[in-house]
């Protein structure tokens, strides 16, 4: 293999945004936010990802689509990292991939509380004391309500909208 | 992997070992007892809560069991400490192996735990071992959540029928004694106190108010102080946990290796 023949590392990205992820398939893995860096190491493609929940079970499936992906690009020598810290927030969804989301009836992540990790602002939100509107991503009512913390997914929450009556998924911060 | 860097010269090995144990064994273990709610919980939103919590549970045990494999350096993996150790080697709280009993049980088992733990890792994101830090860092989101969840619960079925306070109250009383552990310093911990790698003694008093706060709120007594079991952390344990055990380790020892 020429040396002189690397792939640039913006054609890489582009070839990664082109990855689906697995259990959201209309968003790509970096829509996601998910991969932290892209870099050669001598002739060896170094992709860093985070995963989104430690437990989530989609991880391994992403590994092996990243793999696969850039194998189908010709390459050869791809070698993933994981990096736990920063750990990853939905903060790092792209516009374009909160767009998909919506179009695709799930609710996007609320801006701005993702970063609220601490007890009490979170019981704070709970109880009502601060203001979380969710969308309906069917007919964007702010007329909704939470159902459960916890969806068809560890990255998301179930509501239901009180005008529409739908119920839907809402890709919950963290 | 690539080359294991051990950072840590300040701290005792196989005093960070244990330490890393009794982490990923409590979340094991905890794990393991919400998926047998798998398909039985009250309420599908319930049942799909408590799959979730378990699957962040097992997540957070790869990470302090991959460390704890690291640091050993003898070449068990996260699966094998998992997988093929004895009751006798596990360093989980005892409150983990209780049985689920009903559901308000279970919730009460898990807020109990979940005030300790989200306490626990936010002390442990100002780790000396940033390896510790990062795990703390990335499992803290998730159990805000939780924490979120089994406290809200706790409130609602304390505050709720006479029937569900009841039940709550009798869990309660049930569970208290061993929630004691949490706080036990053992040799051990003092050494990782020291370090800066474990949470200090500290954590008692905001686990105190946190926990008098949510139980004012649903209505329930605390109970009085009396006799605190312990011993997981040196790997006494209650009858429970070999059954567990049994059901979680079958399929290796039963087909050593068996990959997916």
């Amino acid at each position: 293999m020429a040396t002189a023949t690397l792939p640039s590392i913006e054609d890489i990205w582009e070839w990664l945004a082109q990855v689906p992820d697995p259990e959201i398939p209309v968003i790509s893995i970096t829509d996601l936010g998910i991969i932290r860096d892209v870099a050669w190491d001598g002739d060896t493609l170094v992709v860093t990802v985070t995963p989104t929940y430690s437990g989530c079970p989609a991880t391994t499936v992403i590994n092996l689509d990243i793999e696969r992906a850039l194998k189908e690009k010709g390459l050869q020598r791809v070698r993933l990292e994981r990096r736990l810290s920063p750990a990853w927030t939905t903060d790092w969804i792209s516009a374009e991939g909160r767009s998909k989301l919506k179009t695709y009836g799930i609710a996007p992540p609320v801006d701005g509380t993702a970063a609220d990790v601490t007890l009490l602002k979170r019981l704070d939100r709970l109880s009502g004391r601060s203001s979380l509107t969710v969308g309906c991503p069917r007919c964007g009512s702010s007329r909704t309500e939470k159902i459960s913390q916890f969806g068809s997914t560890a990255c998301k929450a179930s509501y239901r909208c009180s005008d529409c009556l739908e119920p839907f998924d809402y890709f919950k911060c963290i | 992997m690539g080359s294991a860097t051990v950072t840590d010269t300040t701290v005792d090995r196989a005093v960070l070992f244990e330490f890393l144990l009794r982490m990923g064994d409590s979340t094991l273990v905890l794990g393991h007892r919400l998926s047998e709610w798998c398909g039985h919980a009250p309420a599908l939103e319930e049942d799909i809560a408590l799959a979730n919590t378990a699957l962040d549970f097992i997540g957070q045990t790869q990470l302090w069991l991959s460390l704890a494999s690291e640091v050993e350096g003898k070449g068990r993996s996260a699966d094998d400490l998992a997988y093929l150790r004895d009751a006798r080697d596990f360093r989980n709280l005892l409150l983990t192996e209780r049985p689920n009993g009903d559901f308000g049980k279970t919730l009460m088992r898990q807020f109990l735990f979940d005030a300790w733990h989200h306490l626990c890792l936010g002390a442990l994101l100002g780790s000396s071992d940033a390896r510790v830090a990062a795990i703390a860092e990335k499992a803290s989101k998730e159990v805000a959540y939780h924490i979120e969840r089994s406290r809200d619960l706790v409130v609602r079925l304390g505050d709720g029928t006479a029937e569900s306070h009841a039940r709550m109250q009798e869990a309660l009383d049930d569970l208290w004694p061993y929630t004691g552990e949490m706080f036990v310093n053992e040799a051990s911990d003092v050494a990782l106190v020291a370090a800066g790698v474990a949470p200090p003694a500290s954590l008692k008093a905001e686990w105190d108010a946190l926990v008098a706060e949510t139980l004012s709120e649903a209505t329930l007594k605390k109970p009085a102080e009396g006799h605190m079991h312990k011993g997981g952390k040196r790997g006494i344990h209650t009858e429970h946990l070999g059954y567990v055990l049994a059901e979680l380790q079958f399929l290796q020892r039963a087909y050593p290796g068996a990959p997916w």
